[in-house]
């Protein structure tokens, strides 16, 4: 015979101590503010992975006839008014007598009907998924420019979307590095002390010390010109985690230092475990929580870092683009007050910095709600 | 306080020679010297092969580039200890020339911000904690995200575009034309205000939401203090309570946390003037860098260095004043 569950029954959403990470997840659910920028950036994220499929055109096309061209506008009403199929007019293209600027307008007598999974050119996803489909595209003849083009006819959009692939990517292999060297220097520091835990606490506060725009400046001027994009990504990723790994072994040194004179520590020491077990049984889990937060947190620096060198021109080179390139590509700030849509990319930053800034918010609060 | 002052400097001694290395290391780490940067740049300029080795040679003796590494480092930190800063390669003029007022102009603009940053972040930080969770509350919060989210560099646009094309504001200079030459006077000191907002304003705004932050936390966990309510229960105003009792305590975290927010404004302020092309450090710093002129980059980041310490040792010695139970040991 079963005996009976001695448990009492326990309403899951009252919240009983139920494991170390439901409590965390109740706590960040409520946070609506958490909650949507973690939306958002998963859609972001999507976006970017799935870049070639979203955006109507290949991020390198050149469109000659169509430099700085307004975005245009998706419509369902035609000139009676009556809902129709969605379609873009034609561009028209004016040219003012006295400044001699490129004006755009629509051309109401040509229409372009918009096709949903279009045919066009073939691309590949995350390296080996070969399509040739594209979410939106336009009739023969047409163009359907959502965010418009840059100063060579490019379409906006497809720029920006291939832009997210490094700006989105850089963050993520950033942080897997600063968190890496963290927790390595962070439990070698406090769990063994003495010499290796003064110089590397004294190597931090020099890094911490230093004003980081100047620091990464120097660093990513000394990148050699000609190597290839691919090495000058991985370079800017290694400079930029390069200073962020101090906070996050600092953090981590503290609970190190805490933890070692725990009982269950001593327990697992008693019993002969070596130093390598007790360090990722017993000390590493009991990190892992704050780890997730310096982790989130640190990400919006690394953001703007890589969008301010990039900015510079110090940054990630062609072919590849990320969003702060996209800026800079705007040439001037005349330009930009003639073509605002030329600002989106520093749009998209924001809003990415802004959600990670609450993400990690959010998570600091879930994991640590005493923390002020 | 003696012994601590005498034990702090040695320290900042020590630190500061440790920095000086690492900044020399790392400005060395480009392949190649100045002189590789400046061929690369003339090869097709019609200068026959032989004449340009010599010439290379030559430039490279005369500045000490033939020298190893270690050694050029012992004699650029030695002539900069006795305050010679060498000579800028890329522009051919003594270092010290070269900077004169434009690291004053680089600290000055970054204590501006901080003064932006505590104005606009205590009074809301204060406004928060005594608001908590209202709507006013979570907006403030939120504009204080946004300004921490926006990039300098795209602020910085932004403001410029502001400035130039609505309100009609040259930018890219700190003074107007007619001041530029002029000696100090208090006209020419409100002249430069009017120009300095735009870069007080994009690196300040970064900060705000930090110092919002700590205030607002720091505020609510004095005012759930014990002495809080003995202070009250005196029958107290509310805002006496707050404003004499809760709210100089709630500074301290501010004032110690200094010492770590200083880098970052300095940071944003090395970007916002090169993105504004303002005559400070910064522009000249990133000139140097992409240049190789390893004596002017050194120097300016050597400075910066030494700003930042001095500015940890200020932080400390404002600390006990603020704080009676701090004391300098």
């Amino acid at each position: 015979m079963r005996s009976p569950d001695p448990r009492p029954a326990v309403d899951l959403d009252v919240g009983l101590a139920t494991g170390f990470w439901l409590p965390i997840w109740r706590r960040f659910r409520k946070n609506r503010l958490g909650v949507a920028s973690g939306i958002i950036l998963m859609v972001l994220y999507t976006l970017a992975v799935f870049a070639p499929f979203f955006s109507p055109y290949p991020f390198d096309e050149f469109h000659g006839k169509v430099k700085f061209a307004p975005p245009q506008r998706v419509r369902v009403f035609d000139d009676e008014g009556r809902l129709t199929a969605p379609f873009t007019y034609a561009y028209k293209r004016q040219m003012d007598p006295e400044t001699l600027a490129l004006n755009y307008h629509e051309d109401r007598s040509t229409k372009y009907r918009v096709r949903f999974f279009v045919r066009g050119e073939p691309y590949r996803v995350l390296f080996v998924i070969s399509a040739t489909r594209r979410f939106i595209g336009v009739e023969e003849g047409g163009t359907i420019f959502l965010l418009g083009t840059d100063v060579l006819g490019r379409d906006l959009l497809s720029r920006i979307l291939k832009a997210a692939q490094v700006s989105l990517s850089v963050p993520l292999v950033g942080t897997f590095i600063t968190v890496v060297l963290g927790l390595i220097l962070g439990v070698a520091s406090g769990y063994f002390g003495g010499v290796i835990d003064d110089v590397i606490q004294r190597f931090i506060e020099l890094l911490l010390s230093f004003p980081h725009i100047p620091l990464w400046l120097a660093l990513s001027a000394a990148i050699p010109p000609t190597w290839p994009s691919n090495y000058v990504y991985l370079t800017i990723v290694a400079i930029l985690s390069f200073i962020g790994w101090g906070g996050l072994a600092r953090v981590v040194r503290g609970k190190v230092l805490a933890y070692r004179g725990e009982e269950y520590v001593l327990a697992a020491r008693a019993a002969g475990a070596r130093n390598w077990r007790i360090i990722t049984r017993h000390l590493v889990p009991g990190c892992l929580s704050h780890t997730i937060v310096v982790a989130t947190l640190s990400i919006p620096g690394i953001i703007l870092g890589e969008s301010a060198l990039s900015y510079l021109g110090v940054g990630v080179t062609p072919p590849m683009t990320s969003w702060g390139v996209l800026i800079k590509d705007a040439t001037s700030i005349h330009a930009i007050v003639r073509h605002v849509w030329l600002t989106i990319p520093g749009l998209m930053i924001t809003v990415t910095v802004l959600c990670f800034n609450f993400l990690g918010d959010a998570i600091r609060d879930a994991v640590d709600p005493f923390a002020t | 306080m003696t012994v601590f002052l005498v034990r702090r400097l040695f320290t900042m001694v020590i630190s500061f020679l440790l920095m000086s290395l690492v900044i020399f290391i790392i400005i060395q780490l480009a392949p190649g010297d100045f002189i590789t940067h400046l061929m690369a740049q003339m090869s097709g300029g019609g200068m026959r092969d032989e004449y340009a080795r010599e010439f290379a040679e030559n430039f490279r003796r005369l500045h000490g580039l033939d020298q190893p590494k270690w050694i050029q480092y012992f004699i650029w930190i030695r002539n900069f200890l006795t305050g010679d800063m060498g000579h800028s390669l890329l522009h051919g003029r003594p270092v010290a020339t070269l900077l004169g007022d434009r690291l004053a102009l680089s600290f000055g603009i970054s204590a501006g911000s901080l003064l932006f940053t505590w104005l606009i972040g205590i009074p809301i930080g204060i406004y928060g904690a005594t608001h908590k969770n209202t709507i006013g509350d979570h907006a403030a919060t939120f504009v204080g995200f946004l300004g921490l989210s926006i990039p300098n560099f795209f602020l910085a646009l932004v403001l410029m575009i502001f400035a130039v094309f609505v309100i009609d504001q040259p930018v890219g200079m700190l003074f107007s034309r007619a001041y530029e030459e002029a000696p100090w006077s208090l006209a020419k000191a409100l002249d430069l205000a009017k120009n300095l907002w735009i870069p007080i304003v994009v690196i300040g705004t970064a900060g705000t939401a930090g110092t919002l932050r700590i205030m607002r936390g720091n505020l609510l966990d004095m005012l759930g203090q014990p002495y809080v309510t003995t202070a009250r229960s005196k029958g107290l105003k509310e805002r006496i309570v707050v404003r004499r009792h809760a709210v100089r305590i709630a500074f301290n975290p501010l004032v110690s946390t200094l010492g770590m927010s200083l880098p970052t404004l300095l940071s944003g302020e090395t970007i916002t003037s090169i993105v504004l092309n303002l005559p400070t450090a910064g522009p000249l710093l990133f000139e140097a860098l992409l240049a190789e002129d390893i004596y002017l980059s050194a120097s300016i980041l050597q400075f910066y260095a030494i700003f930042l310490l001095l500015g940890n040792l200020m932080a400390d010695i404002a600390l006990t004043g603020l704080d009676p139970r701090i004391r300098l040991e």
